[in-house]
């Protein structure tokens, strides 16, 4: 039996099989969860359809995270499924690509920053807010992605490290926030992985580059590891673990450089 | 069949759900394979997957049908 049967999961942000929320989905099942998916928009349902498929999932519901009337009508629709939820799965993140490609400060505008820190932020609390109830009484575990640009700056990333940030301080905040209703709050941190919204980062390949060269383990990390530790820290083996950011990304974290020149 | 394009055509029914048998040189990806915008981003991921190449945005965006992908990789693969 996996360490997560019995569990029912969320997962928000599947939108490919090289999703992050893909590989997620994969060690989830793998360890006994029930899934349900979210889709963004009408277009999106028979892709997210498809590879629900692939994890056992029927349970396809729409919700587009910057609306928050959505986000109650998509635990409406659960409640329909489910009597109740143990893991939310937050795996989303946008802003337009002209603000990832060069100069910060060029690309950054009032605009921009609003809807980087609304969808790839505050959704996360959103949707903690709207699927609580679900959620209460059960040893809950919300889980969110992010990464090393929240903490030191790198070229394109740009604003979207302001609303990694954000929503790492989230995680810290939600966890005192859901702590004493016995509901967990936390977050991996994952290397680099060519995902389609990564596609969307100016250079990527070179930040690809860069990290394998540089990390202790001297190669980029895969959604399937990213998964994995995703799934431990949604289940009851991590009972103790709250308000972390965890990382999964060969060790960059904790390097300056592995060569000189 | 070149070996690049017969790798090139699997690839392409394989990200576009098609029959290879459909999968023509002059197809069109968006006209006449019914791709929407993120497949043929998948589509370009996929193709710099299976020939080890990089394809730089810019450069992704003039490859529109199965000729070009194959023109492309032709030229750059390592």
């Amino acid at each position: 039996m996996g360490f997560l049967a019995g569990k029912r999961a969320l997962i928000v942000g599947l939108l490919s099989d090289r999703s992050i929320a893909y590989g997620i989905a994969e060690a989830m099942r793998r360890e006994g969860a029930e899934l349900a998916f979210t889709y963004q928009m009408d277009r999106f349902q028979e892709r997210v359809t498809k590879l629900a498929a692939n994890f056992d999932s029927s349970i396809i519901l729409p919700c587009d995270v910057a609306d928050d009337a959505q986000i109650d009508n998509l635990f409406v629709e659960l409640g329909k499924h489910w009597d109740g939820l143990d893991i939310i799965i937050h795996s989303v993140a946008f802003v337009p690509k002209v603000a990832l490609d060069g100069d910060y400060l060029d690309s950054v505008t009032r605009e921009y920053f609003r809807v980087a820190h609304d969808v790839s932020s505050y959704s996360f609390a959103a949707l903690a807010k709207a699927g609580l109830p679900m959620m209460e009484g059960r040893n809950g575990s919300m889980l969110t992605v992010s990464y090393l640009g929240a903490e030191r700056s790198l070229p394109n990333y740009n604003v979207m490290g302001l609303a990694k940030a954000s929503l790492e301080a989230g995680v810290r905040y939600m966890a005192q926030s859901l702590g004493p209703k016995g509901i967990r709050v936390n977050a991996v941190s994952a290397g680099p992985i060519k995902t389609l919204a990564a596609s969307g980062i100016s250079g990527f390949d070179k930040i690809l580059g860069f990290n394998e060269k540089h990390a202790p383990l001297r190669r980029n990390v895969t959604i399937e590891e990213v998964g994995n530790t995703a799934a431990f820290l949604s289940s009851d083996l991590a009972s103790g673990i709250t308000g972390e950011i965890t990382y999964v990304d060969g060790g960059m974290n904790t390097t300056v450089a592995a060569v000189v020149g | 069949m070149s070996d690049i394009e017969q790798r090139v055509k699997k690839i392409v029914a394989e990200q576009l759900g098609a029959n290879e048998a459909d999968v023509k040189n002059s197809s069109s990806f968006v006209d006449d394979l019914g791709a929407d915008s993120l497949d043929t981003v998948e589509l370009v991921m996929a193709l710099e997957e299976e020939f080890d190449c990089e394809i730089p945005d810019e450069e992704a965006e003039k490859i529109t049908n199965v000729q070009q992908a194959i023109d492309y990789v032709s030229v750059h693969l390592k």
